[in-house]
């Protein structure tokens, strides 16, 4: 069937076309698939296998400067008169020695059991007295071991890079090619390779304060951390896959049928949650906008700015604010009171306290939206909406098929990132309600209560690290699906190189 | 046909007078609910007669003690102090994110190199970790460096604090990248014929253009140390002496297990509306560039 016939088609005749189209290329699309395999092992086989040929051919085929980098690093360089490289690998060589040997080995060596002898006191012959041994502390084991095995990856990415540059500087001096001299080198890092100065500092940080910290809390959610296995008391060890068995409810002794329901519970109502405070958000906020906007209303300025208050008062005051005014004391239950209606009180009732953390969402996000949509909505092309109106459609219809379509369009980034962070939104719920109602059958959590911000009490209030590294765990995972999902199908990240 | 059209259209202009006053009333209701909150945080901070909640809005007695309570370096509640503390830190964080944020985003918005996808998938993941997660394994090695606890000195938590509000500055490129995106390539092109190099074209010419997120930055990473409760109140812990704004109004609220509200309300107005006005005044000085920032960076057509 060609497009001209496509389009002939009645709707529900297109949607079958396509419905059939699918089931019909399943079985080519699934060949194709198994036949693109060795294709792509092939392709990761020579990306796996490029530095080791490298490596391979170094040895082989290096002179004895190079054959010496293999084990004084940068010692190719340095005799090549690139000095600064040469001298920089060659502390790096020997800084990580001195770290390993002083200090990594004694926590890696640990790393498989995360220590086995308790704090404990030991009869001393020589003083007449017992003395108190430390002992292994897991946490620090683990934490120290972590931090070790990412300074090995580096050492050996920078081992690597050095025999590269070796070899690749002595191909380049047997042909009497030109070396860089330690000038060209800061000259370059301010040109060409500008990027490496840069960004040295904030890859640095995000190294040591988030990739370190995150491959660590990996790690905790396959042990027993938890407030009976404290240390430096108590010692924790590796669980497998417990703590995931516990979440998805295969393990129901005693405490952890809780734990099972819990999760359930928070994670549906996460996803719930999310889904509507985002697009509440984002549908009223574009309503606003395009309101505020409207051709003859005035003081368009005054009413953003109105909006702008809500966004210059610091988010945590006006929260504490509003769950003060909604509390059963509180000034909106007087007013309430005054007027002869029934109180109302989110602390009481779940599904009542869900819509209200929904609706005080409306109250933070909306600005923000009305903020952000207001340049996209000035930049619909105007002659779209006057044909329309030629064509005899009224406002709705052209809110429904030129406004939402386009902003739709443009937007969907932004609304995922919206989701994905409403999924986290830990001030909201934490600071609205601080998870209340509270369920009997939840453990530490309340109904209000998303993931995150239980994962926050289990950690603050329980000290129950294993099952926090677990859940967020999950969180990752969730978060990860649906941003794949949106993302792929989003032209706004994939065609990046178009926009400049 | 004339006397129609005039009095079609006069019907038309009717209709959008009709329509006008429906949307101002609904705009004047959706600013009072928005203003609301803020106008009852102001008429309770002068409120002299009691310091609890109450069901009603204007104050019996005015007062101005509310205020003057807040003026304290050393008692157990040092408001004064943590008003300083968050000022700090959030004028070092602001300095150093704002460097490291338009670093970052001009490398990746401008030039290309092996690593930058990498650079920017590796990012795009970590974002999608829990935030808070990172924060457990941060706290015990700060504690190990002896910065919190209860022997630690008093700068510890917040220098901590600074640490990692910087340390994140990379995650934060976005907007920015976004916002070099659309200046066009050919003004660094003509720079480089000129003879100019890397360096000397991101300090004068991409920045100086770039006036409007630069300002944007410095707003957002300004402000956020002053909202953030979630990592304050964790690293802070009950070390009340170097608590930050956040963390101690918080405490004014549910503190002493629910007691100390009856006790502190009033005084948690007054510190909040202390609080919020530096911060409203920023915005409403700087309303246009953050306008521009959050449509021109963050959502691109």
């Amino acid at each position: 069937m060609d497009s001209y016939a496509y389009l002939g088609l009645s709707k529900p005749r297109r949607f079958l076309f396509k419905t059939r189209n699918f089931f019909v290329s399943i079985p080519k699309k699934t060949l194709s698939f198994f036949k693109s395999i060795p294709s792509k092992f092939v392709k990761i086989g020579k990306k796996v296998s490029k530095p080791f040929i490298e490596i391979k051919d170094a040895l082989v085929y290096g002179d004895l400067k190079t054959r010496l980098s293999f084990i004084f690093m940068g010692f190719g360089l340095f005799t090549r008169k690139e000095f600064l490289k040469g001298i920089l690998f060659f502390l790096f060589e020997i800084i990580f020695g001195l770290f390993m040997g002083f200090w990594g080995r004694k926590y890696l060596s640990k790393f498989g059991s995360l220590g086995t002898e308790l704090p404990h006191e030991v009869w001393d012959e020589a003083t007449q007295s017992y003395i108190y041994v430390k002992g292994d502390n897991s946490l620090l084991i683990l934490l120290y071991g972590t931090v070790c095995l990412v300074v090995i990856l580096g050492f050996i990415y920078t081992y690597y890079q050095n025999i590269k540059s070796s070899y690749k500087l002595q191909q380049i001096s047997n042909v009497g090619g030109k070396i860089e001299t330690t000038k060209d080198v800061f000259k370059s890092l301010a040109d060409r390779e500008y990027h490496k100065t840069l960004l040295a500092i904030p890859m640095l940080g995000l190294v040591t304060f988030t990739i370190i910290p995150l491959i660590f809390m990996i790690f905790i959610a396959f042990t027993n951390w938890d407030k009976g296995h404290l240390p430096p008391e108590h010692l924790f060890t590796w669980s497998g896959l417990s703590n995931f068995d516990i979440l998805l409810g295969k393990n129901v002794l005693g405490e952890n049928a809780k734990f099972a329901y819990t999760f359930k519970d928070a994670l549906l109502w996460t996803l719930v949650w999310a889904f509507f405070a985002t697009f509440s958000n984002y549908f009223l906020g574009m309503i606003l906008a395009l309101v505020i906007n409207k051709k003859g209303i005035k003081f368009k300025k005054f009413w953003r700015t109105i909006l702008v208050t809500t966004i210059a008062v610091p988010q945590f005051v006006s929260l504490l604010l509003i769950s003060q005014m909604f509390s059963s004391g509180g000034i909106v239950n007087h007013m309430l009171e005054l007027m002869g209606l029934p109180k109302l009180v989110y602390a009481m009732n779940t599904v009542w306290a869900r819509i209200f953390v929904i609706i005080i969402n409306i109250w933070v996000g909306v600005p923000y939206t009305v903020l952000s949509c207001t340049g996209i909505l000035m930049n619909i092309p105007n002659d779209l909406y006057e044909s329309a109106r030629i064509d005899g459609a009224g406002p709705f219809k052209m809110y429904m098929k030129i406004t939402l379509p386009y902003m739709m369009f443009v937007m969907g980034p932004y609304l995922i990132s919206q989701f994905i962070g409403n999924i986290n939104n830990f001030n909201v719920i934490f600071l609205l309600t601080g998870g209340v109602p509270v369920n009997s059958d939840k453990l530490i959590g309340g109904d209000t209560d998303l993931l995150i911000t239980w994962l926050y009490k289990l950690t603050v209030n329980e000290n129950n690290y294993k099952m926090a590294s677990a859940i967020g765990i999950v969180v990752f995972i969730i978060v990860a699906v649906i941003s794949m999902i949106f993302y792929s199908k989003s032209n706004a990240v994939k065609n990046e190189e178009d926009f400049q | 046909m004339n006397n129609l059209n005039t009095r079609k259209t006069s019907s038309m202009k009717a209709r959008r007078i009709i329509s006008n006053t429906f949307i101002y009333i609904i705009l004047v209701i959706i600013s009072i609910i928005w203003i609301f909150p803020f106008v009852y945080l102001l008429l309770q901070s002068f409120r002299g007669e009691s310091t609890h909640v109450v069901g009603y809005m204007i104050p019996q007695k005015w007062t101005l003690d509310n205020y003057k309570a807040l003026f304290d370096f050393s008692g157990q509640y040092p408001f004064m102090r943590w008003y300083l503390t968050t000022l700090v830190i959030a004028l070092v964080s602001c300095i150093f994110q704002t460097i490291f944020v338009l670093m970052t985003s001009y490398c990746l918005s401008r030039m290309r190199f092996k690593a930058r996808k990498g650079i920017m998938k590796l990012i795009l993941i970590i974002g999608m970790f829990p935030g808070f997660l990172s924060m457990i394994a941060i706290y015990f090695v700060i504690k190990q460096l002896g910065l919190i606890g209860n022997d630690a000195p008093n700068f510890g938590g917040p220098l901590a604090l600074i640490l990692v509000y910087i340390a994140g500055s990379a995650t934060q490129y976005y907007i920015v990248k976004g916002f070099f995106d659309t200046i066009p390539k050919s003004l660094d092109e003509a720079a480089m014929i000129d003879g100019a190099n890397r360096n000397t074209i991101f300090w004068k010419i991409i920045l100086p253009l770039s006036k409007p997120i630069v300002i944007y930055t410095i707003l957002i990473t300004f402000v956020a140390p002053w909202g953030d409760f979630m990592l304050s109140s964790y690293i802070l812990g009950t070390k009340q002496s170097s608590w930050t704004v956040a963390v101690g109004l918080q405490n004014w609220l549910t503190g002493n297990n629910g007691q100390n509200i009856s006790k502190f309300f009033t005084r948690f107005c007054s510190g909040a509306v202390f609080t919020s006005i530096p911060i409203m005044v920023l915005f409403f000085l700087l309303q246009r560039y953050y306008v521009e920032g959050i449509t021109g960076g963050s959502v691109k057509g």
